[in-house]
């Protein structure tokens, strides 16, 4: 009786019934997120290396115009004469930096002022929405147009507004985060401490961001490929002569029916590159749902 | 007496590994009967309830034995008879019902349509009228406007009563109630107890009543089933089992049980109970049991019958004579010395919620040393008062005074010997834990807050601060989601305890947790206390938790003190009406297993 | 209590879908006041196209540099750009640009377009009423598409069927517009078959009601790019719905089937379907712009564009201010059909 009262102070240690293994390691065990990387890690590599490998320089006229596949060029010839084959393998680092700039830019502004508002005096909560609610106002390829129409399309203009474009709905996110995790009793148990706000969102807050901030950023990168895509297929993004997957299909709708393969090419290339994205987002999201941290054992 | 509920050789199953939730589950109900079946997290109990009405949670599956209400077996039927069985035959009243009760539809509509699924009435008129008298049964009221309400408009006792009514609506055989007083107060609980009990008197209705609460069980109950590990471990009338238990777990549960009118000493009980996956061989119970032999490990005890009516899993059950009278250690006053000086006064203080007082002039003292419990219903400012004390509520009036010095309104503007000094602990274990921070990290930050210390440095102090509370250190490489419910708050009492507090302040620490999890927890606050001189102010609504812990006592009713002094005093003399209403209401453990002479010679 | 979860795989990105739009105003506390509070959120919303204004105001004519110079190009002489300058106000002082265009823009003056030398409001009259046809042809194509198809999903435990709409919509998902556009034309209109037109051809000032060919792949390219939102957004919160308590309870109080799903779940699931519908509306403001740019339709979007490129500010100014009230009213409703719909907000 007394051994058991006794012991009843020690108890042994629970066995681990999770593992803990780091995200990125759950995540890449996933199905979708390694179909994703199988897509889109070739079309990276392509738009990194392309223009090692492609045979003639982006600008060079090979042939007529709109000539179908030859053996100089093996996916024929665009609406000026060029190379399609190396336009294309030239064509994918814009879209490339642009997008991962875009993205990253908009989530880094995103978290902080979603941080802040989340938890902070009411007046400047509202301010940060308020000006997120702005931005909001315009659908993302209008703001873009507007600014671009009359500053002209400077690429440094295009991927700061295309953040600007995220920013405000990834703000709305960590906001919502923040919000439910500081009304929990570990955050007041740190307030009582007399701790610092910047402290706590920083240690308690951010850990919990992780994982929606993972699966966020994977879409807003998706969206970033695409929105950059368009502009420059609407003619507002990268020049010519330059080489660029948007621009290409713009240039070659025209010879859609005779000479499909530019616009197929860059099709292609933008589509598998943004499925991949989009299901690496997916394999993230698959992996930390139920991640919830306060299931009970 | 004839038997309408016959559940034999009963195992559910996970379904994709095929381990058992439970199994060898056999007992009968005769009409009018109520059974109640009494188990802590991971028994299996609800599990044996939701089988009654042949359903299974997803992931689970029953797998064999029958379920035979007035002759049916339930587990037999086709889908569309078990949809017609479940509501006519056999009923369900939840837990939770809030979440029960759809939010989009009106009480009456959800009312009616239990009605109209079984073709319980004749036409509409007729099950209008049979709502109405359910209603009247219930004690709600039965006029069309209220019938027009939505669920949240509704305080959660009538919520509850609600989901009784809709229950009863259909006259069925059996009823399961699967925790109904959960979270409801202590006197909306004695109505509800009330309730149960006329309703299934009058209408014949056999009952299995699931809970952990050994004392709702000894107020209602005729008959209880003790599970533990996905086992019935022991089964009889309620008096002979509580007065008598055969089983070491039953006895355990029964020492853990606080008394309202007996100061006595809780034991909790050593490790938690295995999960499906890690149900030991032979004996479940092995592990933790005092009494344990070579034989229990090896061979699964059956259940045996030992005395009429009462059967035993256990197979020292004969050996073995355990009265819980016998092993209460009850003990005397505790010797609180009145005129050491008050270390916390509140003067005045009245806390304000948007507008409206929660709490209203209230004015207590905290001496060095003792424990001072505050108790109350939900909703009578005992919470917001004790957030006030520690700067978590600023909104108030009044004076806190910590050694004299007059505290101001919020924890950052104070100075850091009183943060260090006044430390709180919160009542949800699943929210006071950073799920994303290890144990380590977190039992270490208020050292890093207040003394810098951090990283290695902090180790030794963490694992000393673990192990007072009764935790080995390598605890401090495990995150929250691995510890259960117990293992969370005993963390959360290492963190406040790192810095060498002077006051703790408990805001209802133990009642989301089983009642022998409970019980250690409450014998580690008192070796706390012992060590270290600390003092307490334990927030609770729970009058017998109070009995076992506190020196003096609080009590508050709608936001203003109604009585106070010693906590003796208090409970077994009160003399506020509200202090009396509340000491009967408490359902009790004790006419079974402390006999009147026994009461009287442990108090001074 | 054993840590079996309660939600399988499924639930996926679905609830990131729901997720992302819990910041409504169904999880603020909107005590009774409900009048009170759409009156509330109508300031807002006037207050941030008022904002936006500013923002357009900023962003085409008092920037840094002349306005006058980059509309005309380098090689306009003085004197065109001063008439320029002298016609559109571009000497005055900002604010009372500012205060005169936004008093013509509220009485729906939006002055004279620049390269089409008319009213800015003829040149846009017809087109916003067709942009207003493809939009209203694709809520119609999709809202009952979505809603059928998602809960036959979600109700249905066929992991196959479930797989294949889940793969279809991710695809389409990811897939910007223009390609989805350009998928269609070259399976429709150019190199596999070859039934539709690639480029709307509709005579000047006809309706594109008479002549629906047109109409058929900008409508098909909007609907197959916001379908596939709704459609997870119904399966999830369909499936999240299923599994709350009150449906438990239902089947435990022995309920048919059928009345679970119509009383107890489609109206609770309808919810985030409603604010989800409205704001797919607003995101169709931003997605003519690309559409018709694609296939030559002449709707308000093809105005947008064009007139960027020939930097037709009146035009730019007027179309940006006209989609941005599309767009703040579209989530304006969102919010207040979500009020309307949740009964815990209904009836305070």
């Amino acid at each position: 009786m007394s051994a058991v009262a006794d012991a009843a102070g020690r108890s042994a240690p629970a066995p681990a019934t999770r593992e803990r293994t780091g995200l990125p390691r759950r995540v890449a065990r996933n199905r979708r997120a390694q179909l994703g990387v199988a897509l889109a890690g070739p079309v990276v590599l392509l738009a990194l290396l392309g223009p090692l490998l492609a045979p003639h320089a982006p600008t060079v006229f090979v042939g007529r115009p709109f000539e179908g596949p030859s053996s100089s060029a093996p996916l024929g010839t665009d609406y000026l004469g060029q190379d399609v084959l190396s336009r294309l393998l030239w064509g994918g680092r814009s879209v490339l930096w642009m997008s991962l700039a875009a993205t990253f830019l908009g989530v880094a502004v995103g978290v902080w002022a979603g941080l802040v508002a989340g938890y902070t005096r009411r007046s400047i909560d509202a301010a940060i929405m308020g000006v997120s609610d702005l931005v909001l106002g315009l659908p993302q390829i209008v703001l873009a147009l507007l600014f671009v129409s009359m500053l002209g399309p400077k690429l440094w203009l295009i991927v700061v507004l295309v953040a600007a474009a995220h920013a405000p709905r990834v703000a709305r996110l960590t906001r919502s985060v923040t919000l439910e995790v500081t009304r929990r009793e570990f955050v007041e148990a740190a307030e009582v401490l007399g701790v610092g706000r910047w402290r706590i969102r920083i240690d308690e807050v951010l850990p919990n961001l992780v994982t929606p901030l993972a699966v966020e950023t994977g879409i807003r990168l998706t969206w970033s490929i695409g929105m950059i895509a368009a502009i420059s297929f609407l003619g507002f993004g990268i020049q010519p002569p330059n080489a660029d997957w948007g621009l290409m299909i713009n240039e070659n709708r025209t010879g859609l029916s005779v000479q499909p393969w530019p616009v197929v090419g860059a099709v292609l290339c933008i589509s598998v590159f943004a499925i991949g994205v989009n299901l690496i987002a997916e394999g993230i999201s698959r992996t930390v749902a139920g991640d919830d941290g306060r299931e009970a054992p | 007496m004839s038997r309408v509920v016959e559940v034999a050789d009963l195992r559910v199953e996970l379904a994709g590994s095929g381990l058992d939730i439970v199994d060898e589950v056999s007992f009968g109900i005769d009409a009018a009967e109520i059974v109640a079946v009494v188990g802590e997290s991971g028994s299996g109990k609800t599990t044996v309830g939701a089988a009654l009405l042949g359903y299974a949670r997803h992931g689970a599956r029953i797998a064999r034995g029958s379920v035979r209400v007035d002759g049916v077996d339930v587990l037999a039927l086709g889908p569309e008879a078990l949809r017609a069985a479940r509501g006519k035959l056999v009923a369900y009243v939840p837990q939770d019902p809030a979440t029960a009760l759809n939010p989009a539809v009106t009480i009456g509509v959800q009312l009616v349509e239990a009605l109209k699924a079984h073709d319980e009435c004749a036409g509409q008129q007729e099950r209008r009228e049979r709502v109405r008298q359910t209603l009247a049964e219930v004690q709600l009221p039965d006029d069309d406007a209220f019938l027009k309400r939505l669920p949240h408009q509704l305080s959660g006792g009538q919520k509850q009563r609600v989901c009784i009514a809709m229950a009863v609506a259909c006259r069925p055989r059996c009823i399961v109630f699967d925790e109904p007083t959960t979270g409801l107060d202590v006197t909306t609980q004695a109505h509800v107890l009330e309730t149960v009990r006329t309703l299934c008197a009058t209408h014949g209705i056999a009952s299995v009543y699931i809970t952990h609460d050994l004392a709702v069980v000894a107020t209602l109950a005729h008959r209880v089933l003790v599970t533990y590990a996905g086992r019935i471990v022991e089964q009889g009338p309620c008096e002979a089992v509580f007065t008598r238990p055969r089983h070491p777990y039953t006895q355990r549960l029964v020492a853990a049980t606080p008394h309202v009118h007996v100061r006595q000493v809780l034991e909790g009980i050593a490790g938690s109970a295995p999960a499906p996956r890690r149900r030991p061989q032979g004996c479940s119970f092995a592990p933790r049991c005092a009494f344990a032999e070579a034989r229990c490990r090896e061979l699964e005890p059956p259940l045996t019958l030992v005395a009429p009516g009462q059967e035993v899993r256990c197979v020292r059950a004969e050996e073995l004579s355990i009265t819980p009278r016998a092993s209460l250690a009850v003990v005397g006053e505790s010797a609180s010395s009145p005129a050491a000086a008050p270390l916390v006064e509140l003067d005045n203080v009245t806390a304000y919620y948007g507008g409206v007082a929660a709490a209203r002039d209230v004015s207590f003292a905290l001496h060095a040393g003792e424990c001072l419990a505050v108790v109350g219903a939900s909703g009578s400012g005992k919470t917001t008062i004790a957030r006030t004390i520690v700067g978590l509520h600023v909104d108030r009036s009044g004076a806190i005074r910590l050694d004299g010095e007059e505290l101001p309104r919020a924890a950052k503007d104070r100075p850091l010997a009183v943060r260090q000094a006044l430390q709180f602990v919160f009542q949800n274990p699943y929210g006071s834990l950073n799920p994303r921070r290890s144990v380590g990290d977190i039992v270490a930050m208020p050292l890093r807050h207040f003394a810098g210390i951090r990283g290695r440095e902090a180790l030794p102090r963490v694992e000393e601060a673990l192990e007072r509370v009764s935790l080995s250190p390598a605890f401090a490489q495990l995150y929250p989601g691995q510890l259960s419910g117990g293992e969370r708050q005993r963390v959360a009492l290492a963190r406040a305890m790192v810095c060498e507090p002077r006051i703790l302040i408990c805001d209802e620490i133990t009642s989301a947790l089983d009642v022998s999890v409970q019980a250690s927890i409450v014998r580690l606050l008192e070796r706390l206390r012992a060590e270290s001189g600390l003092s307490m102010l334990f927030i609770t609504h729970n009058l017998a938790l109070v009995r076992a812990l506190a020196d003096r006592v609080v009590v508050m009713q709608d936001g203003r003190i109604v009585e106070s002094g010693d906590a003796s005093d208090v409970l077994l003399r009160a003399s506020h009406s509200y202090t009396q209403r509340l000491l009967r209401d408490t359902p009790r453990l004790e006419p079974l297993t402390i006999n009147q002479h026994e009461v009287k010679g442990a108090v001074r | 209590m054993s840590s079996v979860q309660a939600h399988g795989p499924e639930l996926d990105a679905g609830e990131a879908v729901l997720a992302a739009l819990a910041p409504a105003p169904a999880r603020r506390h909107i005590r009774g006041r409900r009048h009170l509070w759409i009156v509330q959120r109508l300031a807002v919303a006037l207050a941030t196209l008022f904002a936006i204004s500013i923002l357009v105001f900023a962003a085409t004519q008092a920037l840094p540099g002349d306005p006058a110079r980059v509309i005309l190009g380098h090689d306009a002489t003085r004197a065109q750009l001063a008439d320029l300058r002298a016609q559109y106000g571009f000497d005055k002082p900002l604010l009372t640009q500012y205060a005169d265009w936004l008093k013509g823009a509220v009485t729906g003056d939006f002055g004279q377009s620049i390269s089409a030398h008319q009213a800015v409001t003829t040149v846009l009259g017809d087109r916003l009423t067709n942009s207003a046809i493809l939009v209203l042809l694709t809520m119609l194509a999709i809202v009952p598409l979505a809603l059928v198809v998602g809960t036959v999903v979600a109700v249905r435990a066929d992991r196959a069927m479930d797989h294949a709409v889940t793969v279809v919509a991710l695809v389409l998902n990811a897939l910007p517009e223009f390609v989805i556009g350009l998928g269609l034309v070259m399976l429709f209109a150019t190199n596999v078959l070859k039934v539709l037109p690639a480029v709307a051809l509709i005579p000047p000032g006809a309706s594109p009601l008479a002549h629906p060919s047109n109409l058929v792949l900008p409508v098909a390219t909007l609907a197959l790019a916001t379908a596939p939102y709704l459609i997870r957004l119904v399966r999830a919160s369909v499936m999240e719905v299923l599994q709350a308590e009150y449906v438990r309870m239902a089947e435990l109080k022995g309920l048919h089937r059928r009345t679970i799903l119509i009383r107890h779940v489609l109206p609770n699931a309808l919810i985030p379907f409603i604010q989800g519908a409205a704001l797919t509306l607003a995101f169709l403001a931003g997605g003519v712009v690309i559409v018709e740019y694609l296939f030559a339709y002449p709707g308000i979007g093809g105005a947008l564009t064009q007139a960027v490129t020939s930097r037709d500010v009146p035009v730019i100014q007027a179309v940006t201010l006209i989609l941005a009230c599309v767009y703040v009213g579209a989530n304006l409703l969102a919010d207040v059909l979500v009020v309307y719909a949740t009964p815990k907000l209904r009836r305070g």
